[in-house]
């Protein structure tokens, strides 16, 4: 009698979290390639994704959504393992510097978006301290179509403000999982804090950057609101025009059509990534 | 030979120190200047160049906002749809994640795999559908519609956080309580639960910040029962500066209280999102 209940009792401890997973993620996955791919006679068709590719903004999407990432993850990754590195010394004072960096882990991209907002708008705090320095005595419009470069380096800052926290926190998780034997290993050869770096943690990190950049980047795809917040309209980015086709369009086909790609640019970017690395999954899970 | 390994050292110390403090106003600067810009008077908005001391302290642009149309009610719904996914996702999570902590069981591979694919998924590839079957559920701009998406988010980081806190409370105690007469569940109430709590309680507050943040489904599934976020996006592009900068600042403040609150967790609930 109890072995049989000890068999049954996880599997009945996960009845619900399936049927609520099958329900609210399952099903709907399924409806959105039926919206993205149905004709309205329920025969199967291409022409939501046509329409899609025909749009003038499809093009532009495309491309600022793959820049932002471009510039923003290896921003992030190269600030984030500072951070890690910083804190993980151990110095006097580095919990309260560890909640400090790890704040904007709770901000909304929305939210990040308003905050550089009020520096980098016309009469903002950036042209404030600009002006008080002597370099502009106009404000400069950062936040111009005239200026779409400038514009674009606004959301990879405001962005890279932002994520870098989550990024840190991973890579942190990954070093303090590090044996310290090997740190002291590489003193014990003479190597100086650089080497150190490079050839002895680097690579025993790996297992935690793959992890920062598959999440930072299935991010990176989805990134919207800081858009919308910064630029407006006036750069468009595919989880942006999936929000436009369904809010201010009506249209849950071509809206479905941008969610179905992002999952696909999704997917390819995580299978990228583990085969980039090449990290088994004993290697993976020594965390 | 001493005095240019201490000069060495010192030099260390000081470069150390500077990265750490450099790298703490470029995270706290925007904070400093939303709050600013948010304690201002509404034409100190328009000012140039802008001073950089709170010289003007007012509560004018905060007042406004809070008053403006919807404002309070979109906080209020915020709240209840947080709490509704706390609810819910532990409801849910929780045993499933004792069940991966505790057990050996077939397929429990397959399981954590799925939950790992389950947090990739697009917000958009769930709303939008969602959002079509709502429509004819009647749960369409309504706060159950909006929980159910964000405990759907939730779900997988919350079982697998929970699975975390339960393997760290020994299993032990619990066979000894088993051993001592109690029953499974009152050796989970009485031994493990009190032990979990203070995790549980940061899973809880992590879940909080995932659902108040959220803009995306929120802004889909909600026409006039708006989210602070949905409220603030859909209104972003005909709302005066002031009113995005006081909406900015509104939703940062719970993001300051709560990362203090759980800053011990930190790496266990955002360091561990992907394995």
């Amino acid at each position: 009698m109890r072995v049989k209940s000890e068999t049954i009792l996880p599997y009945s401890l996960l009845v619900p979290t399936l049927i609520f997973v099958i329900l609210l993620i399952v099903v709907p996955i399924g409806q959105a390639f039926l919206l993205a791919f149905q004709a309205p006679d329920s025969s199967f068709t291409f022409a939501h994704f046509q329409k899609m590719a025909n749009d003038t903004s499809f093009g532009d999407a495309l491309r600022f959504t793959f820049l932002l990432l471009i510039f923003i993850v290896p921003m992030q990754v190269v600030l984030a393992i500072i951070m890690a590195l910083l804190i993980h010394t151990r110095f006097k004072g580095h919990t309260l510097f560890l909640y400090i960096y790890a704040i904007p882990l709770a901000i909304s991209d929305l939210a990040a978006g308003i905050a550089w907002l009020s520096i980098f708008t016309e009469r903002g705090y950036l042209n404030s301290i600009l002006n008080q320095l002597g370099i502009f005595d106009k404000p400069f419009l950062f936040l111009s179509y005239q200026n779409l470069p400038a514009m674009f380096g606004t959301i990879v800052v405001a962005e890279s403000w932002r994520a870098t926290a989550i990024v840190m926190t991973i890579l942190l998780a990954g070093l303090q999982v590090i044996p310290r034997d090997y740190f002291e290993a590489a003193d014990v050869f003479g190597a100086t804090t650089l080497k150190r770096t490079l050839f002895v943690v680097l690579p025993l990190l790996r297992p935690s950057l793959q992890n920062a950049l598959i999440i930072r980047t299935i991010f990176a795809f989805q990134t919207f609101a800081v858009v919308f917040a910064l630029a407006g309209r006036v750069i468009p980015v595919l989880a942006g025009e999936s929000y436009n086709w369904y809010v201010a369009n009506r249209n849950p086909n071509i809206a479905a059509a941008y969610a179905v790609l992002v999952l696909i640019f999704t997917v390819a970017a995580t299978w990228f990534y583990l085969h980039f690395f090449q990290t088994s999954a004993a290697e993976a899970g020594y965390d | 030979m001493p005095s240019t390994l201490s000069r060495r050292y010192i030099l260390g110390r000081v470069s150390l120190y500077g990265g750490a403090i450099l790298l703490a106003l470029w995270t706290l600067a925007p904070l400093y200047l939303i709050a600013l810009a948010a304690f201002s008077t509404r034409q100190a908005t328009f000012q140039w160049p802008k001073p950089f001391l709170p010289t003007d302290f007012s509560i004018d642009t905060m007042q406004f906002f809070v008053n403006s149309r919807g404002v309070l009610d979109s906080v209020r719904n915020s709240i209840i749809v947080a709490l509704l996914t706390i609810a819910g996702s532990l409801v849910l999570g929780a045993p499933g994640g004792y069940a991966l902590a505790r057990f050996r069981f077939r397929g429990k591979e397959g399981i954590s795999l799925g939950l790992l694919i389950s947090k990739m998924f697009p917000t958009a590839i769930l709303s939008i559908p969602l959002a079509v079957t709502f429509l004819q559920l009647d749960l369409y701009d309504s706060l159950w519609g909006v929980a159910l998406v964000h405990i759907a988010m939730a779900l997988p980081f919350v079982i697998i956080v929970t699975a975390g806190i339960f393997v760290g409370v020994p299993r032990d105690l619990e066979e000894v309580a088993q051993t001592l007469g109690c029953n499974r569940l009152q050796a989970f109430l009485r031994v493990v639960l009190p032990l979990a709590l203070p995790g549980l309680a940061a899973a809880a507050i992590f879940t909080f910040v995932i659902s108040w943040n959220e803009v995306f489904a929120a802004t889909i599934l909600t026409l006039r029962n708006r989210t602070l976020p949905a409220q603030v996006l859909s209104g972003l592009n005909d709302s005066p500066l002031y009113y995005r900068y006081a909406g900015g600042f509104f939703m940062i403040v719970p993001a300051l209280i709560f990362i203090f609150l759980i800053r011990r967790y930190l790496l266990n609930l955002w360091g561990n999102i992907v394995r």
